[in-house]
């Protein structure tokens, strides 16, 4: 990754060298990191659809999903994963407040999500179909609430970075967070793909 | 405001529990009066402790795993005592305590000495065998130490605060659910778990990344050390199989916490999904421990036999082929467990495929020696011990893969003869080849000669005496984990098992003494040259013990067995024309204060005390987010401060004898 | 696996990806809402569909480029037999276990 080069303005080519090198290691251990995550969310969709039919005579997902909500829910991610799009293609071309601005738009459809899932969840335990009812309650709250976490730290991560963009500018540590920030934005979309194809969506067939 | 910390925690409810606890009380107290009187705290925390060298994480490492090793091998032994005696009796443990001796014993055995002892020798060697300054991620690395030790210290506070887990090491439900085990035992299993599976997979992600992003230039991966190969295969296992094992813990803990039911008997629980998921982890896991004792054998034959490892493509191609079959083969861990004849099949016929590559890697290395000037020292016995007895431990192995042989000795002490005899000649003699192979080139010296050998025999004898036994007894039809038992015909059997644990403990002993003996007379052991078994590879390039920058110029590899190749060319040992400045990270405190924060955090959780839990995940988070927003943490070591360093190394007839212990 | 380059500095490729996911988000959903085919059917689109879009979404927004030459697709073919190997593998024992015990 030689691109965002760090040359000017950090001491000679030794230093700059130790830095490119450094920015090169983060993304790669990123990747890695991503796969490891991605296996505890196959192992969690694994048990899931395992459960799926472990009511107890509890309520089913007929009664619990509700389409609109679940499509909802995706447009949300669906335009913060393109936002973020367009708030990498502002931290390509330099422009802080672009990215500030964009990031901000991120953040509110992330915002958005994690609204709809906790309003949802909190409505499903108050009426009696909470993560202690069944397995099927226990495995689908699980995998959601490890996903809205995920989504959760992503969106502190938003912030946090947001302030450094504002104090610092872009200069290249910045940059390669963000796109490591990127990375996992993009990667919880692509595990809510999963998780409305095999959870959401064979629920209400 | 305590949780369900009560008084009652501490253990007088039985004089030998008291016992231990006292034992690990005083040891502790002792160890930090020891450190005081020495006057050095300073030195420790400076040099050792927030240091992010990865040849100090290592020895760290190391030490760690040798001192679990200690608390492992007397609850082995007092497991052997109390079947040599309970005959028709209750012997001298009551059922309770007994059965928290066995999960303890393999859980700390398995989770805090193996997984430290082979994390520790890659931290050693694997950057130096790859012509590296430093690991990827310094600071991470010391975040898995630490994040390691907490796990650890978790085990060891339960000896003294409340009770371990009963439920085996790999508590399975129902038993391990809040309904049959409501103490904190099964709690205290799985924060210690989650805290050191987590700092696992960090360090697979950080050898990954290491070994293949910061290779000296010219090395292909085809060139890299067999050592370095194992770690790169061990470090993928890690990275995809220690998730597994999170999931598995994380959801039962969520059943006792929350009254989940993923594993209950009732409300649509299943406790099969636990075994499955538990053995996606636990299958690879076993290839996790052997793949790096594997690596230490191909090192310790190609150096002692003087010649190149004959095969050096198809071992890679086993520890791959190894490495990638050990995923898919989980379910013959449960063959018992009730899956239809269709998946037993499979996996019956998939499983002992994985001997192909093992006896490849075994012709390897005989016909390494084979015309070869074998040296038989230490680590050279520990290897031809293993060979001999992994031979049998792998026959047997091949044996319980045969779901209809597999299913009359499910959980006898078969399986308990059988998985000793892949840990300790297959890993555990391994790390401690490995141990004896390089502790020169971590503290300059070599380990003293005689007791190795004693240390070796006692070890091999001791083994074959307290699990060819329990083979024979398997077959007697023998369960597993029996505190007490009536047939009689069993107790001689367990006598000579007893005697074996008594030989291994002479091992475990003589080792100690090595130690002693040879930190004492280190000025008759020191490596002048820093090379002092005629290495081969990279590693053994550097000084012993090696400058903090370990190459003060980055080696160019032009083939297997680098440092041989410069040895035969001339180029070895010859100072460079010029010196460049060297960037190295600044050591950090917040590695320490994220472990011991995990560590409060989890002891909070397993007894619920909850202002204490917010206050360690308080800490937790703080400790991270201190170092992620910072760009640099690193310092310039001057081009002329290096080659002061290196001139001191090259010249110096006899170097400094390293730093003591 | 350094996906970033300066060839993406465009919003092009997230406008396609957008547009495609869309395609694909609502062909699912509304296969689903309709119930125009029997379910065994509406499996297979959901399925298809599901693995089409995670595709888009690597190519477009995460831009990995699986050029034949290049090592990330080793690393992301071998990443992604371990991840079918593991899902595949634990749903079968999984289901085939839940069938016999429950």
């Amino acid at each position: 990754m030689t691109d965002g080069a760090v040359t000017a303005g950090i001491g000679d080519q030794i230093e700059a060298e130790a830095a490119n090198r450094a920015i090169d290691e983060r993304a790669y251990g990123f990747w890695i990191y991503l796969m490891s995550d991605a296996i505890i969310f196959a192992l969690l969709l694994a048990t899931f659809a395992v459960m799926s039919h472990s009511t107890a005579d509890g309520p089913s997902s007929h009664a619990l999903f509700r389409l609109s909500h679940a499509f909802a829910k995706t447009m949300l991610l669906l335009a913060s994963s393109t936002t973020f799009g367009f708030a990498s293609v502002a931290i390509a071309a330099e422009q802080c407040r672009r990215t500030l601005a964009w990031l901000s738009v991120t953040f509110l459809f992330g915002l958005g999500f994690i609204a709809m899932e906790i309003s949802e969840f909190h409505a499903m335990a108050v009426a009696g179909a909470g993560p202690w009812r069944s397995g099927f309650l226990s495995a689908l709250f699980t995998l959601n609430g490890t996903y809205g976490a995920h989504v959760s730290v992503g969106l502190i991560l938003i912030v946090v970075l947001g302030c450094e963009v504002a104090r610092r500018g872009l200069n290249p540590f910045v940059v390669s967070r963000l796109r490591r920030l990127g990375l996992f934005w993009h990667f919880l979309d692509i595990v809510w793909i999963a998780i409305f194809s095999i959870v959401y969506l064979p629920g209400l067939i | 405001m305590l949780g369900k910390l009560t008084i009652d925690a501490l253990p007088f409810y039985s004089g030998i529990a008291m016992t231990g606890a006292l034992i690990s009380v005083l040891g502790l107290l002792g160890a930090v009066a020891l450190i005081t009187w020495l006057g050095q705290w300073r030195y420790l925390w400076t040099e050792w402790l927030r240091s992010l060298d990865h040849k100090k994480i290592g020895v760290m490492y190391v030490t760690l795993a040798l001192i679990m090793l200690v608390r492992g091998f007397v609850d082995a032994l007092m497991m052997r005592t109390q079947q040599a005696v309970a005959l028709d009796s209750h012997g001298y443990l009551p059922p309770d305590h007994f059965d928290q001796i066995f999960t303890s014993h393999a859980t700390i055995m398995i989770f805090f000495v193996a997984m430290p002892f082979l994390v520790g020798l890659f931290n050693v060697i694997v950057p130096q065998q790859i012509g590296a300054r430093d690991m990827a991620f310094p600071f991470m690395n010391s975040v898995s130490l630490w994040l390691t030790a907490a796990g650890a210290a978790l085990v060891m506070v339960s000896l003294v605060i409340g009770k371990f887990s009963t439920a085996g090491w790999n508590a399975y439900p129902p038993y391990s659910e809040a309904q049959l085990s409501p103490g904190v035992g099964v709690d205290y299993w799985i924060w210690a778990i989650l805290v050191s599976s987590v700092g696992s997979i960090l360090t697979g992600l950080n050898f990954l990344v290491t070994i293949i992003k910061r290779r000296a230039p010219g090395m292909r991966l085809m060139m890299m050390p067999q050592f370095t190969w194992a770690a790169l295969c061990t470090s993928v296992l890690i990275v995809f199989a220690f998730p597994a094992l999170t999931v598995a813990a994380a959801l039962l803990g969520l059943d006792r916490y929350l009254g989940m039911h993923f594993f209950t008997n009732g409300d649509g629980g299943n406790l099969t999904n636990y075994i499955e998921l538990f053995w996606i982890w636990g299958h690879p896991e076993v290839y996790i421990l052997i793949l790096p004792a594997f690596g230490v054998y191909s090192e310790v034959v190609a150096t002692f036999s003087g010649r190149r490892l004959f095969g050096y493509e198809s071992l890679v191609y086993s520890t791959a082929a190894i490495a990638v079959l050990s995923l898919g083969v989980c379910l013959h861990h449960f063959f018992t467990l009730g899956a239809g004849s269709d998946v037993n099949a499979f996996f019956g016929r998939m499983a002992p495929l994985i001997a192909v590559p093992t006896g490849v890697t075994i012709f390897d290395w005989l016909l390494t020696m084979y015309r070869g000037r074998v040296r038989l020292s230490v680590p050279m016995l520990f290897t031809l011990g293993f060979i001999v007895t992994f031979v049998i431990g792998g026959m047997t192995g091949v044996l319980l893969t045969l779901a209809p042989a597999g299913r009359p000795m499910h959980d006898t002490t078969f399986l308990v003869a059988h998985f000793h005899n892949m840990m300790i000649p297959g890993a555990l003699f391994g790390y401690l080849a490995g141990y004896q192979y390089w502790f020169p080139k971590a503290f300059g010296f070599r380990l003293d000669d005689k007791w190795g050998r004693r240390a070796f025999w006692a070890w091999i004898i001791g083994f074959y005496l307290a699990f060819v036994p329990l083979y024979i007894l398997g077959f007697m039809g023998m369960p597993q984990r029996l505190e007490r038992y009536d047939v009689a015909g069993w107790q001689p059997y367990l006598i000579v098992a007893e005697l074996g644990a008594v030989f291994i403990l002479c091992g475990v002993v003589f080792l100690a003494v090595q130690l002693a003996v040879s930190i004492r007379g280190r000025a008759g052991l020191v490596v002048s040259t820093g090379d002092p078994w005629n290495g081969r590879t990279l590693e053994w390039a550097t000084a012993s013990p090696p400058a903090v920058y370990n190459f003060a110029v980055v080696p160019h590899v032009h083939g297997i067995d680098a440092w041989w190749d410069m040895k035969q060319a001339g180029t070895a040992g010859r100072a460079p024309a010029r010196f460049r400045d060297i960037i190295m990270s600044d050591d950090s405190s917040a590695g320490v204060a994220l472990g011991a924060m995990a560590f409060v955090f989890a002891f909070a959780m397993v007894w619920q005390i909850w202002w204490l839990a917010a206050i360690g995940g308080i800490g937790v988070s703080g400790a991270v987010l201190s170092r992620a927003f910072r760009d640099r943490d690193e310092h310039r070591i001057p081009a002329s401060q290096v080659e002061a360093t290196e001139h001191r190394h090259l010249t110096a007839a006899v170097p400094t004898s390293g730093t003591p212990t | 696996m350094a996906p970033q380059r300066r060839t993406n500095v465009t919003p092009k490729p997230y406008l396609i990806g957008v547009v495609l996911a869309l395609v694909l988000t609502v062909i699912p959903f509304g296969v689903v809402a309709s119930r125009a085919l029997p379910p065994k059917q509406i499996f297979v689109v959901i399925g298809a569909a599901a693995i089409v879009q995670i595709v888009v979404h690597l190519r477009f927004f995460l831009h990995l480029e699986l050029k034949p030459s290049s090592p990330n697709q080793r690393i992301a073919l071998c990443f992604a037999v371990v991840l079918l190997m593991l899902a595949g593998g634990t749903l079968w024992i999984m289901f085939n276990l839940h069938d016999r015990t429950m």
